[in-house]
């Protein structure tokens, strides 16, 4: 990890480093870029800028050229070829100097005779003055002489002086005659203005000369020479001055004739400035003998661009932007890696935790649970010894304590089982009807000692035998009711079913009821004394008010009764929505606390749970009941007056073929004696009425229900009305009084108006009068005259039993036997049962758990015995399978039976009849499969699954869990 | 006189077995093993414990000789032959048998030998007490059965 991490920053280092590398290099070869072109560009300019000043100076030099040239053929003209001569000192000097203008380049002419020695002394006395060396001294003999005869006034120090004692002159001289042409000195000390310069030389000749005249007639035609003198020096600065940027260009000239020595003509001797960069022009000033070059160069290096520096840079610092922010994302990048790991991390923590908690949650049950059995068992032994009341008491209480204690760790099991995703619904058929009596009867005695109207109502068209799981129904609805009966001090709770959809329908019908607890209009209603409720208090929700109720019952009646299933109506469906309704009237949900009814160890405050007990887990467990039934739960509460809960939950509606068969099984048999007898039902509180009603017709007895006792009276005394047909009926005639209703007085005015009308033989006997009393203390009220109280609540066998007494009918269909034990008699009785197990005690014990219930067990000790015995065809039932047996497991061994059947089901397809011939002529062979399994939290139900098993039971057997497990498929085989 | 003899030997035994519950010799599994005992099978529960007793005395002599060698000892056949153990302890009730099976397992994982000696020896002995007592109990109820004079009554009616 260290060294990974190590690794991981040297790597960065090295990328940063070498982005910044790359970023300098891109820098440094950008400006060496940009330096070259513009380098290039000054190259360029110099060029243009030498050749043009190179071009300009030769011009200017050529036209000064050009007009020495004019005045020498003025000089041959004027003196020469006039007789005498026309031209003299002043004529010349005036000439010239009014000429000047055109010689710039000029600093003066002088015209210069050539005189030959023989003819020095006649020049020299025609002219007045003895010719002179440039030293100013009379010159020595020579061949010839070229004095200066005519000067500019600005040379006129040269006159009479011979050109051909100084060196330059003499030798310009000699090639200027020669050629014919102007002819120029190399660069030296000018004598007038002691400036560097050249001096020119242009021969004039005797007329009639030929153009293309010999060497040596031309020097015989020479008449003179007339010269100039360049002053290069100020004539090219005066030139560049007129030219831009002379400043920036240091200009040198220089006579290249002989090119190993060049001579400078203009600039300094030794240049200086910007060496590396110059260019050489060359120059043409007429002479071919000579030639000239210009060097141009800058004066100082020219400056660097400052794009050359800041384009760079600008790119620079984008790379460094642009390094940055990918290593920013980078960074990023790695640290929302890491993140994720973590998190990765601590979600498998937090999972696996989640994972320890349910097992830990299940295994502390789970172990908290096996010595509370023990409790709990001895406790029921010590309860059957011999007991002083005290020591009755005791135990009592603690077996209930512990009861208590059992049943909450069972909802915390339930809880985490729910949390885990464990918990499964299951299917299996059940009487609602028969659940919801249980339920009741769960409650009854705390309901008659606290006095409560305790009812439950079904709707006759919900179907008998439904498919879900019962357990958990029973579980919601004693949850709710538990919770009602807790939390209620006088009025009623009542539990009523009707199927969904129905009762939307007459919900909509009466959408303006006080729907919503909340609302402030509702508390109108509570100043009302008597509300047609089932106590004639008034309830949070007011759909189970008399109005409702007639409005659902009427509903009812205008479909027909089915016998069976339901409604024809709604056959088709095989899904039943039921709307579970529990009403009661206790003390209420406050407001503030409405919104954590169903957060799970949350009670309305902490108070409550001192008044009451309670854990408050139990409606957040009944919320994810609900909705693993796909329903929901919801409720309406206003504070002392009531709540209301209502859960929906879809059910499978049950096949006939099955439903008639485990009706037996499944439904508490009621007594069917009771056929067509009558009842008259005197209660004034509608809604109870139809409750009492809804027992009674359950037992097959009709009942009419009156509103006082006088009406009964009235009508068999007026001989007609709706109760006649009632009270004549040759069968026996309950009548049914309810206990607020009945008093002393009217016990002995009923008595002696039946007496009258038996002997007026109004009726052909005395009816049986049965008091219907909630708490103890109304079944004090029963007079003499009255057969017997039922105590509410109603439950259909216990109303039936009190008949039987009451009317004598004795207990002929009573065989009282163990619920339990007596379906799983039934599910097992005579079944061919196989048990697979390695360890021979568990082996024996659990033959005689299945013997009890009078299944016929064998017994095999290995899964391979298992497989010899199960070799097609067998005669069994079902198997019960060890999983963890050695050699091979319960899951091999099932898969390779499974194999076995399929294979035989496929040669019975493929038309092999072998099988059908020998009488067994089952079309699929699949027997049923039961894992055992002594760990329950062991996920190993999937694994059952997968390998073909049909469910699993716990080690050692648990009956109710047995019962379930083999319920599911010998239903189906029967 | 053979009546009370009967009354008093089934409060005996009733202490019994509250004392081994009270112990957590026994737990309710063994009572679930009694309620098996009907008319058909009168002598399921001894028949079983006889089993038990039997297979497990075998088991000890097993893990006896597996642990005799502290060198080549072969910790995941004790594991099976624990399992074994257990599985057959938890359908007796033989709780403290059970508990004591557990501590030698976890012991047997982790390849302890003398944390599986020890466990060996207070199995050893806890076998010997739960045999012991059940012997007792059984004698009782076979005094009880003869003393009610043949007529068999469930223990736990």
């Amino acid at each position: 990890m260290a060294a990974g991490d190590r690794r991981w920053w040297l790597n960065r280092k090295a990328t940063v480093v070498l982005w910044v590398a790359a970023s300098v290099g891109i820098w440094v070869g950008l400006h060496c870029y940009i330096r070259r072109v513009s380098m290039r560009k000054a190259e360029e300019v110099l060029v243009s800028m030498c050749e043009e000043r190179a071009r300009m100076l030769q011009d200017q030099f050529a036209v000064s050229v050009n007009h020495v040239h004019a005045l020498a053929i003025l000089v041959s003209t004027f003196h020469y070829q006039k007789h005498p001569p026309a031209l003299d000192q002043g004529t010349f000097a005036d000439y010239t100097a009014r000429t000047a203008f055109e010689r710039p380049l000029l600093s003066g002419v002088a015209y210069a005779q050539r005189v030959v020695d023989s003819e020095r002394e006649l020049f020299e006395n025609h002219q007045g003055w003895t010719i002179k060396t440039m030293k100013r001294e009379p010159s020595p003999v020579q061949d010839e002489y070229a004095p200066v005869i005519y000067s500019q006034e600005t040379v006129s120090y040269i006159e009479a002086l011979d050109m051909m004692s100084g060196e330059e002159d003499r030798e310009n001289i000699l090639r200027a005659r020669a050629s014919g042409k102007a002819v120029l000195t190399s660069p030296f000390r000018l004598l007038g203005s002691n400036q560097l310069g050249v001096v020119l030389t242009f021969p004039v000749y005797r007329a009639g000369l030929p153009a293309d005249a010999m060497e040596e007639e031309r020097i015989e035609a020479t008449a003179g020479y007339l010269g100039g003198a360049f002053d290069v020096e100020s004539l090219v600065e005066n030139l560049l001055r007129q030219l831009a940027g002379n400043q920036d260009i240091m200009v040198n000239v220089y006579d290249v004739t002989n090119t190993s020595e060049p001579l400078i003509m203009y600039g300094p001797q030794f240049p200086d400035g910007y060496m590396s960069l110059s260019h050489i022009s060359m120059l043409d000033f007429g002479d071919p003998f000579r030639r000239h070059q210009m060097k141009c160069r800058y004066s100082k290096k020219p400056p660097i661009p400052l794009s050359a520096i800041s384009t760079p840079s600008g790119v620079f610092v984008i790379c460094m932007l642009a390094g940055y922010i990918l290593y920013a994302a980078w960074n990023r990048y790695d640290n929302v890696k890491e993140d994720c790991r973590k998190m990765e991390e601590l979600k498998k923590q937090a999972e696996a935790a989640d994972v320890a908690k349910s097992q830990f949650l299940a295994t502390v049950s789970h172990e908290i649970r096996t010595p509370m059995n023990g409790v709990l068992g001895m406790l029921d032994m010590l309860l059957d010894t011999n007991l002083n009341l005290t020591q009755k008491d005791y135990a009592q209480t603690a077996q209930v304590c512990g009861k208590a204690l059992i049943s909450l760790i069972n909802e915390v099991l339930d809880r985490a089982k729910i949390e885990a995703g464990r918990l499964e619904i299951e299917s299996v058929p059940f009487d609602l009807r028969t659940v919801l009596d249980d339920v009741i009867s769960l409650f009854s005695a705390k309901s008659r000692e606290k006095g409560i109207e305790l009812a439950v109502y079904v709707s006759d068209r919900v179907p008998k035998i439904l498919m879900g799981d019962p357990g958990r129904i029973r579980q919601i609805i004693t949850n709710l009711v538990g919770n009602s009966v807790k939390f209620t001090e006088r009025g009623h709770i009542f539990v009523h079913v009707h199927l969904a959809e129905h009762s939307n329908m007459f919900m909509d019908a009466k959408v303006e009821g006080g729907l919503n607890g909340l609302s402030g209009e509702a508390k109108v209603t509570s100043i009302s004394t008597a509300l047609d409720t089932l106590s004639g208090l008034e309830a949070a929700d007011g759909r189970n008010s008399w109005e409702n109720f007639k409005l659902s019952l009427s509903y009812e009646q205008t479909w027909p009764y089915s016998s069976e299933n339901g409604s024809p109506y709604d056959n088709h469906a095989d899904k039943v929505t039921l709307m579970v309704t529990v009403e009661d009237t206790g003390i209420g949900i406050p407001f503030h606390a409405q919104n954590r009814v169903f957060t799970p160890f949350m009670q309305a405050d902490s108070s409550t749970s001192r008044n009451y007990g309670g854990t408050g887990i139990g409606l957040s467990i009944s919320k994810c009941l609900v909705e693993l039934m796909g329903g929901q739960i919801n409720f309406v509460s206003r504070p002392h007056i009531g709540s209301t809960f209502t859960f929906t939950a879809v059910f499978q509606r049950c096949s006939k073929n099955t439903g008639c068969d485990t009706k037996r099984t499944l439904s508490e048999s009621l007594p069917t004696c009771f056929g067509g007898m009558r009842a008259i039902l005197v209660d004034r509180r509608p809604v109870r009425g139809a409750v009492t009603r809804y027992h009674l017709q359950r037992l097959g007895i009709c009942v009419e229900c009156v509103s006082t006792i006088n009406e009964v009276l009235n009508a068999t005394r007026g001989q007609n009305g709706s109760l006649r047909s009632g009270i004549y009926s040759n069968k026996p005639c309950i009548l049914l009084i309810e206990h607020d209703t009945w008093g002393t007085k009217v016990d002995v005015c009923l008595r002696d108006q039946l007496l009258q009308l038996k002997e007026n033989g109004c009726i052909p006997e005395m009816p049986k009068v049965v008091l219907l009393a909630t708490s103890e203390s109304d079944k004090m009220k029963g007079g003499s005259n009255v057969g017997t109280v039922i105590m509410k609540p109603l439950r259909a066998s216990t109303v039936a039993a009190c008949f039987q007494e009451v009317l004598g009918m004795g207990k002929q269909q009573s065989r009282d036997r163990p619920k339990g034990s007596a379906s799983l008699n039934g599910l097992l009785d005579g079944k061919n049962i196989l048990v697979v197990d390695d360890n021979k005690v568990n082996l024996r014990v659990a033959a005689g758990v299945l013997k009890k219930y009078g299944a016929k067990v064998e017994c095999a000790e290995s899964g391979r015995d298992a497989l010899s015995l199960l070799q097609l065809p067998h005669k069994f039932d079902a198997c019960f399978m060890d999983v963890q047996m050695p050699e091979m497991d319960g899951f091999e061994a099932t898969r390779q039976i499974r194999m076995m059947e399929s294979q035989a089901s496929e040669k019975n397809r493929n038309g092999e009849r072998t099988v059908a011939e020998e009488g067994f002529s089952k079309a699929e062979w699949h027997l049923p499969i039961l894992a055992m399994t002594a760990d329950v939290i062991q996920a190993t139900y999937e694994e059952c699954t997968k390998c073909g098993m049909d469910g699993y039971v716990s080690k050692p057997f648990e009956e109710v869990q047995l019962f379930q497990a083999v319920a599911k498929f010998l239903v189906k085989l029967s | 006189m053979l009546g009370l003899g009967a009354a008093r030997l089934e409060a005996d035994m009733n202490r019994l077995m509250a004392l081994l519950f009270h112990q957590g010799v026994l737990d309710e599994q063994f009572m679930q093993l009694q309620q098996l005992q009907d008319e058909s099978s009168p002598n399921f529960v001894s028949e079983v414990i006889s089993i038990y007793f039997r297979e497990s005395e075998k088991l000890l002599k097993n893990l006896r000789s597996l642990l005799a060698d502290r060198e080549c000892t072969d910790y995941r056949k004790i594991g099976i032959h624990l399992n074994q153990l257990m599985g057959s302890s938890s359908s007796v009730g033989a709780k403290r048998v059970r508990t004591v099976c557990l501590a030698f397992r976890a012991a047997s994982e982790h390849n302890n030998w003398s944390g599986c000696l020890r466990s060996l020896e207070v199995l050893e002995h806890e076998y010997c007490y739960l045999k012991t007592k059940l012997h007792e109990l059984f004698q009782m109820e076979q005094q009880r059965v003869m003393a009610a004079g043949a007529r068999y009554h469930p223990l736990l009616s």
